[in-house]
């Protein structure tokens, strides 16, 4: 459950990295499929190639809805319902508790190579708390 | 058996020489504790962890974790025989500790984390996957002998 204290270390976090939002989602991306390559399956269409105009673009999107669910901490189920019935119904990436969580650990790396030392134990226990919050939503209405 | 490239096993001694055990290992069994915080009952008899300043502070947890990384440090030495490697601490995990497998997942992704924060970019994404391969063949073999 994100504390009072979380919510403010994820806005914090997500205010030092503004500007930056799309190279950070495509970096995601990329770290993504280098490690976990099945992660890829999900993306048949896209030209998988580094820093293709697809991941940046796909990672930007990504991006820009982790922002619109840091702006709704206290309501992220309503939120994140039109990406949660897309990941359920269109998507169904399979299953979200591990799909999802790949996405989630790379994402923390490139903020940890990004922030350091500022990564500090709390932020990353919040920001941990927070993925595993926005996976719950999205597998939501998986069945 | 896992197939190692030259190109990885460079990845990981590169990295390897450059880390303190003693600080890396102290730091991810810190924040398994504080970000996992359900993983404190392995470790009810380590005294204060009652706060992530109690826990990162704890020498018992900075002893533990440094005792973990160096058998990190054998797994690396041994790359073309990880399961024979830990086979004894295998059983150990099963019989003795009784620690669920799925922990052996949690330290090596913030394993991953804390190596990240100290390299920065030059944890690359090469160097990133290949890292998680390593921490999840470790897992494996850690899990390798449980009944």
């Amino acid at each position: 459950m994100l504390t009072g204290e979380d919510k403010k270390l994820i806005q914090q976090v997500w205010g030092k990295l503004s500007g930056a939002e799309e190279e950070i989602g495509a970096e995601a991306l990329w770290r993504m499929f280098c490690s976990y390559p099945p992660t890829k399956t999900y993306f048949p269409h896209f030209d998988l190639s580094q820093g293709s105009d697809q991941i940046r673009g796909h990672g930007k999107k990504v991006v820009a809805a982790l922002g619109t669910a840091i702006k709704n901490l206290d309501n992220l189920s309503q939120a994140l319902s039109e990406l949660s019935n897309l990941h359920a119904y269109n998507l169904r990436v399979d299953p979200p508790c591990f799909a999802l969580q790949f996405l989630a650990q790379c994402l923390q790396v490139v903020l940890a190579t990004r922030l350091g030392k500022e990564y500090t134990p709390d932020v990353h226990s919040a920001v941990d708390k927070f993925m595993a919050a926005v996976a719950a939503v999205l597998a939501e209405k998986y069945r | 058996m896992v197939h190692w490239s030259a190109e990885e096993k460079q990845l990981i001694a590169s990295v390897w020489g450059k880390v303190s055990v003693e600080e890396c290992g102290a730091e991810a069994l810190a924040r398994l504790l504080i970000v996992y915080p359900w993983t404190q009952r392995f470790f009810s008899d380590f005294g204060n962890l009652s706060s992530p300043t109690a826990i990162i502070g704890n020498p018992k947890v900075r002893a533990h974790g440094k005792k973990v990384l160096t058998s990190f440090g054998d797994a690396i030495k041994n790359l073309d025989n990880l399961k024979g490697t830990y086979s004894k601490l295998s059983e150990l995990h099963c019989e003795k500790l009784h620690v669920d497998p799925e922990n052996f997942r949690l330290l090596g992704d913030i394993l991953i984390i804390v190596l990240a924060t100290h390299f920065t970019k030059d944890f690359t994404p090469a160097c990133q996957a290949t890292w998680q391969k390593l921490v999840g063949v470790v897992a494996h073999a850690l899990a390798h002998k449980y009944h």
